[in-house]
């Protein structure tokens, strides 16, 4: 028999409570194992550079958040655009989708540099860098998603003398949305890590960079609260397509 | 009583003209205006291509088909037929409403006689009055099959075809759709093309019930029923007469298989 669902507040309490245990154990069970201070930072520690060191996280912060949110409007659109381009054309899909899924197959570290040549060390190539790693999920899910109609479905609007417009806009695009609502979710988290990977290959700015110079400089610390700060920008950004996607999508 | 559909010597099948597997082949069919007519058969003898063929989704390879007078696409394009499927064939995003009109936002670019938005009169005919605004997942199965022949019948067609669209209910559910669809029938006088897996509800329904055989798919059996019946196609579901003509389908249904 399967356990009975938690209620809602336990389902919240219980992660809480998961997330402070192991924030206790790490204040207080790595520095009794001897585990050094430059290795891993205590939280109290972590959460003193935020205090002392606010205004540089956050002049290290915009210039991520930028390169985060310009590469995930600009890599998710153009993946949406080439994936009604191949639905309505299948010679097309059939000639280039797979040498798209080719250029996935190229790690982004080994193609960041690249891209870096190409575009210089300002934001572009950081840019670049995260609508590349936005781009193929949501290509692939987005072409999937478009298709996702049944044949009942694609008869019923047939039925109807629907015109390919309409048979897109009311059909094959509303069936899409819950896939790219998915992928977008993905998408969140990976410009994040496009634009954080851009940083450390050529930038003096952003997370990225902090993140490189403190890990050159020992300032463990200053390293975990970089990390923190990617971390909660993602999760900021995961939270806003969560909410669209709850608007958009109520069934 | 002219007729609303007529095809002679009909041939269909899948996979092009030279290498074709015939699913219909040599069907010669007949039904009048108006008429209630239920097609029988065992899985694979084409009943459902049979009503593709009609509705224009499927070109035959040989024969002839006219429909309302006209060829199939030309009454596709007039939005003469309505079509219900087996599964509801709901658009989940849409509420129920919505889902109704939607014959009122597509294909109507072409149509020369504009549809109206009958959707709140028909949800009440339907027994939905109240339930407009809700998704189609808060509804029973038979409550979705409902709102499918509400939004097939928005357009006012013709010809309804119906392919076993009460196939996935309950009986109970099923018998209560089969009396409220021949209180429709009675009404709006619409011609129904109904398939069906179940003897008891072709013959239920039907005026008249072909019995079709499959590999390939031909017409075995043309029952007419409208001797066995009262007036306006009414008669109980234990009537001896009824129940003979049912023993008598499943002898054809027997050989069809």
């Amino acid at each position: 028999m399967r356990p009975a669902p938690l209620s809602p507040q336990m389902a919240i309490a219980l992660p809480v409570l998961g997330a402070a245990s192991l924030l206790l154990a790490w204040q207080y069970l790595l520095p009794l194992l001897g585990v050094p201070a430059y290795i891993v930072p205590t939280p109290t520690a972590i959460f003193g550079v935020f205090q002392k060191n606010f205004a540089l996280l956050m002049d290290n912060l915009r210039p991520t958040l930028i390169e985060a949110l310009a590469g995930f409007v600009i890599g998710n659109l153009a993946a949406v655009l080439l994936a009604v381009l191949f639905v309505h054309n299948r010679i097309l899909q059939a000639t280039y989708f797979p040498i798209v899924l080719f250029f996935n197959t190229i790690p982004i570290l080994a193609l960041s540099p690249i891209i870096i040549l190409i575009f210089g060390l300002g934001m572009t190539p950081k840019i670049v860098i995260a609508a590349v790693i936005c781009f193929f999920p949501t290509l692939v899910n987005m072409i999937r998603g478009l298709d996702s109609a049944s044949d009942n479905e694609h008869e019923l609007f047939r039925v109807l003398s629907a015109t390919r417009s309409e048979i897109f806009w009311s059909l094959r695009l509303p069936r899409a949305l819950p896939m790219l609502f998915s992928s977008l979710r993905i998408a969140s988290a990976t410009a994040v890590i496009g634009a954080i990977v851009g940083e450390w290959i050529g930038s003096d700015k952003g997370l990225g960079a902090l993140i490189i110079q403190a890990s050159f400089n020992y300032q463990s610390d200053r390293l975990y609260a970089a990390i923190v700060l990617s971390s909660c920008l993602s999760i900021v950004l995961f939270c806003a397509v969560v909410l669209v996607e709850r608007r958009v999508i109520k069934y | 009583m002219a007729n609303a559909i007529e095809a002679s010597r009909l041939d269909v099948g899948y996979g092009g003209r030279q290498a074709a597997v015939k699913v219909l082949s040599g069907l010669d069919l007949s039904v009048e205006a108006g008429s209630f007519l239920s097609i029988l058969g065992p899985s694979g003898c084409g009943k459902s291509t049979l009503l593709r063929v009609v509705a224009d989704l499927l070109d035959p390879l040989g024969g002839t088909i006219r429909v309302l007078g006209d060829t199939p696409h030309a009454v596709r394009s007039r939005r003469d037929v309505g079509f219900v499927f087996q599964d509801s064939t709901l658009l989940p995003w849409r509420t129920v409403r919505d889902n109704v009109r939607l014959p009122l936002g597509v294909g109507q670019g072409s149509l020369t006689r504009k549809i109206e938005d009958r959707s709140d009169e028909l949800l009440e005919l339907m027994g939905l009055a109240g339930f407009g605004e809700r998704l189609p997942h808060q509804l029973s199965g038979g409550q979705r099959q409902r709102v499918a022949i509400a939004r097939a019948l928005l357009g006012q067609p013709k010809l309804l075809l119906m392919d076993e669209p009460f196939g996935a209910l309950d009986e109970i559910t099923r018998d209560r759709l089969n009396d409220e669809l021949l209180n429709l029938w009675r009404r709006t006088g619409t011609t129904i093309l109904f398939v069906t897996h179940s003897i008891a509800e072709a013959a239920y329904l039907g005026e008249r019930v072909v019995v079709l055989a499959a590999n390939p798919g031909r017409l075995i059996r043309d029952l007419d029923l409208r001797p066995l019946k009262q007036d306006g196609n009414r008669c109980t579901r234990e009537d001896p007469a009824i129940v003979a003509a049912m023993a008598e389908l499943r002898t054809a249904l027997e050989q069809a298989s």
